[in-house]
């Protein structure tokens, strides 16, 4: 079990508070309260470690405060771990049970340990979601003023909800893909233009690489089409891409808020799905979820069963874009009208993996792109796991600035590669093109772009 | 105390007066190593008359006052003290004018130093002093502590640039001292008087600021040397040379291996020293003596010099050499460090020095500093819960003030006295200069109210 007083004290002691993370947080931009900034959470967590302050529900709520966007890990010169606190931090908050209400303890449970690890169930949801969304249901009740019956944060987050796509990744994508021999159509009403479109192997590739794709749980069911374009684009550069029908949530979810045991769990059946040996890469292409994934050797490091496998498998973890660039991936030829793209970053692929170059590699190799840098591309956009559910006030002050920065540029398209962040963007800027008139602006991943210049290539 | 807090709550407001326990930790210390003390209540003015009114308050309750602004100080000064009220200016960040007519800036003094700079910049003037945090340190923390910074050397430091400033008294009064006249003679140099009083005089609340016209050109170069010998000769050889660089830091090899740790600009591992040096002015005149300084450092035995291509890379260098401090945290959980300074002529001196009083407490010693201007900091690296190692330490910074001493030199070049440094001010001033700052003191805050126990008891 977690706790802060178990943790080894030179974690906590790494910070010698010399408050060069502050200016990179953005909740102690909004208050300039040092309760609100990573310095002044490590001081409270200190505390607690030396006994000196109790675990109050206040300190519980500071910890959910914070964002979890780990800028300040980018900003501190002393490298303190700041993600391994937060979540030590938000573990023991859980288990000392300072925050738990009847609602708060019935959510939780319901969303982390009963959706979120029974990836069939949740996809029943997403079905059910999908029904309401596209039946008129949703639409139909909306007019009738029903959702006026809702609690009000209910009646707030619902327009908010993603749009679930007909489609889920496997029913997209075959378990198995190979470069060399066109996978068979799939029926799934997609056209022979598109099984063509899965284009021939560069002809330079010695070896097939065999990688595995990870779909997500958001991702799978709101955004299957970019796992579709990940195996597309990986396909376009000679690897073999194996996507395991049914996957387990990663579980970056529960580590991040506190439920480290289902966290464990959760990686334990990951590793029991895929066997880290069998491949050359195991492939995320969600922000979040690879920072997550990339910790499972950390994770698991004292489970006697799972330890060596949890590390091969950390070894193993990249980003799409990471990857792509790693093995030299082949710039798209076709050619295209200039469209301007803005590049908005995942808090947890820039500060949690490190992964900042690459995507922007991706984006300007694509025909006709004009990559036009936003202010504070870095800066959270306030969505941060469920912060936008949990802190809406925060989270919507964040949304209007990262909104701001992005109408700025005057691009056509803003890419980002994180289904948060993706809603968050696509939400506010709806909202924005709602009240001003205009027309949004498009929300995409970088790899639906290049999976796009890719096929472009066959058509034309 | 709860009276107190009752009254400051009234005019503030809940938000701005902190009382709880988990809202005042964190102001319990600021970047010093190893000081830590809870205060009774953190309070956030919005101008000088809330200032006043809180110290008038203060003083009818006898409650000590220690104003804070980020809290990046070295030396202790913005620690709180047993019951005091911290006064936070940090929300008092505004830039209020920058006069291009006059070459001015004024700013209320929780403005950071950064956006001071920034803003300079945008009406194409210059701000010079630059703190290693300026990121983060305010403008009214850099006057109190009188801050130094990455180009002293040819442009001074904070002091060289307030040409005002407001000033809340013990009593309450607010002042203006100084104004935009390039000269001004009236009356005693007051204004000077508070800037590096460390909160012990008054609480600055706004600051006008002198400006330069920003400087045509630059060029930034890195020396990379096999021993700190000729990194130190080379120092001596550009002076002597008649040149005067803008930036002239020194980084040893420790040092340098945790910022490249961090920063990965591609600083060179294996040399022993390493020298980062900045000229600016007029583009023909950076031209010549980039070109001169080059070929000292080569004469000097410099393993390699590189030339930032552009002024992106100048900047990551100069960012990189700014988190020197923090970066060796990943060595030992404590790092303790001085702030040193002696006569140039002293430096390769006082370099070795440093390294046999670190053989001779068996202690890891790191340094880095502003060879330039005779600016060292030698860092101790340490654990606060090793007590017979905490003892050396000890006993390590009492030498490396007697050596300093010893060549003519202070003990703090640009981070104040505050409690760090305050049993060694008396050896360095002598009686009669340490008995007038207590004299002026006692003139200004007869009760002790501000800040007290920093710089001297």
């Amino acid at each position: 079990m977690k706790s802060l007083r178990d943790l080894d004290y030179s974690v906590l002691q790494q910070c010698m508070h010399c408050g060069l993370c502050l200016p990179s947080c953005p909740t102690y931009e909004e208050t300039k309260r040092e309760r609100h900034s990573p310095r002044g959470r490590i001081a409270l967590m200190r505390a607690i470690a030396d006994g000196e302050l109790e675990l109050t529900k206040t300190f519980g709520e500071e910890m959910y405060y914070c964002l979890g966007c780990l800028a300040c890990t980018s900003a501190c010169p002393a490298g303190v771990n700041y993600a391994e606190l937060l979540e030590t931090a938000r573990s023991e908050v859980e288990q000392s049970g300072v925050l738990a209400t009847p609602t708060r303890s019935f959510i939780r449970t319901a969303m982390l340990r009963v959706v979120f690890t029974r990836p069939r169930l949740l996809r029943a949801i997403g079905r059910l979601l999908w029904l309401w969304q596209t039946s008129g249901l949703q639409t139909l009740a909306r007019r009738a003023g029903l959702m006026n019956l809702l609690p009000s944060n209910l009646r707030r987050l619902e327009p908010q909800a993603p749009k679930i796509l007909e489609k889920f990744s496997h029913q997209l994508i075959q378990p198995i893909e190979s470069p060399v021999a066109p996978r068979a159509a799939l029926d799934v009403g997609r056209s022979m233009l598109d099984v063509e479109r899965c284009p021939a192997p560069p002809p330079s590739t010695v070896r097939l690489r065999r990688v595995v794709v990870l779909t997500g749980c958001v991702q799978d069911l709101a955004f299957a089409d970019i796992n579709r374009a990940t195996v597309d684009v990986l396909l376009a550069n000679g690897c073999e891409v194996h996507t395991p029908p049914v996957q387990p949530c990663c579980g970056s979810l529960h580590a991040h808020n506190g439920d480290n045991v289902t966290a464990r769990d959760l990686a334990r059946r990951q590793l029991d799905l895929i066997n880290p040996a069998d491949f050359d890469a195991i492939i995320s292409n969600a922000g979040g979820c690879g920072s997550h994934l990339r910790a499972y050797g950390h994770l698991l490091h004292d489970d006697p069963a799972y330890a060596q496998k949890a590390a091969a498998w950390s070894a193993k973890l990249r980003d799409i874009h990471e990857y792509l660039v790693e093995i030299g991936f082949r710039p798209p030829t076709a050619t295209a009208p200039t469209t301007t793209v803005t590049y908005h970053e995942s808090c947890h692929l820039c500060h949690g993996q490190k992964v900042s170059a690459q995507p922007r590699a991706i984006l300007r190799a694509l025909p006709g792109v004009k990559l036009r840098e936003c202010a504070e591309s870095q800066w959270c956009c306030g969505s941060a796991g469920i912060y936008n559910i949990t802190q809406p006030e925060t989270a919507a002050r964040l949304q209007e600035r990262k909104v701001g920065h992005v109408l700025a540029t005057g691009a056509h398209i803003v890419a980002t590669a994180n289904p948060g962040c993706h809603l968050q963007l696509a939400n506010g800027l709806a909202q924005h093109a709602g009240n001003s008139g205009a027309p949004a602006i498009e929300v995409t991943h970088p790899v639906v772009l290049l999976a796009r210049a890719y096929a472009a290539e066959k058509l034309g | 105390m709860a009276d107190l807090i009752d009254q400051l709550t009234q005019r503030l407001g809940t938000h701005r007066v902190l009382t709880a326990r988990e809202d005042i930790l964190p102001y319990g210390f600021d970047g010093t190593a190893t000081l830590k003390q809870l205060p009774a209540c953190v309070i956030f003015p919005r101008d000088a008359a809330d200032v006043s009114f809180a110290l008038i308050l203060a003083r009818e309750h006898g409650a000590p006052v220690v104003t804070r602004g980020s809290g990046t100080g070295l030396s202790g000064g913005s620690v709180p003290l047993p019951g005091c009220i911290v006064l936070c200016l940090a929300q008092m960040d505004r830039i209020l004018e920058v006069d291009t007519a006059n070459l001015t800036l004024r700013a209320e003094a929780g403005a950071i130093t950064q956006k001071i700079y920034e803003a300079a910049d945008a009406a194409g003037l210059f701000y010079p002093p630059d703190p290693g945090s300026m990121k983060i340190s305010t403008i009214g923390g850099n006057v109190a502590e009188n801050s130094g910074g990455l180009r002293g050397l040819k442009y001074g430091v904070t002091r060289d640039y307030v040409m005002g400033l407001e000033v809340v008294l013990a009593d309450g009064s607010i002042c203006w001292l100084g104004s935009k006249c390039v000269k001004d003679v009236a009356g005693y140099n007051l204004r000077d008087l508070f800037i590096g009083s460390e909160g012990t005089l008054g609480v600055v609340t706004q600051v006008l600021l002198k400006l330069l016209p920003r400087p045509a050109a630059r060029q930034t170069l890195l020396a990379a040397f096999l021993s700190m010998e000729s990194a130190a000769e080379t120092v001596s050889a550009i002076i002597a040379a008649r040149i005067i660089p803008c930036t002239l830091e020194f980084i040893d090899q420790t040092t340098l291996r945790c910022v490249e740790d961090f920063a990965k600009v591609g600083l060179p591992r294996e040399a022993a020293a390493i020298l980062l040096i900045e000229t600016d002015g007029h583009p023909a005149a950076v031209a010549e003596e980039a070109a001169h300084i080059e070929k000292l450092c080569r004469d000097h035995g410099a393993s390699s010099v590189r030339r930032a291509a552009n002024a992106t890379e100048a900047t990551q260098l100069a960012t990189a050499r700014r988190s020197a401090f923090s970066a060796l945290a990943r060595l030992r959980p404590t790092t303790i460090l001085e702030d040193v300074t002696v006569p140039r002529s002293e430096l390769a001196g006082m370099i070795r020095a440093i390294d046999a009083i670190a053989q001779k407490h068996a202690l890891a010693i790191a340094t880095f500093g502003h060879f330039g201007d005779g600016n060292l900091h030698p860092t101790i690296l340490t654990d606060e819960r090793d007590h017979a190692e905490m003892h050396r330490v000890e006993l390590a910074i009492a030498d490396i003030v007697t050596a300093t001493l010893e060549r003519g030199g202070t003990i703090t070049g640009e981070h104040g006295v505050g409690l760090a440094k305050k049993a060694f001010l008396r050896r360095q001033l002598g009686d009669a200069s340490f008995e007038l700052l207590r004299l002026v003191k006692r003139a200004l805050d007869p009760d002790g109210r501000l800040n007290p126990g920093k710089i001297f008891d």
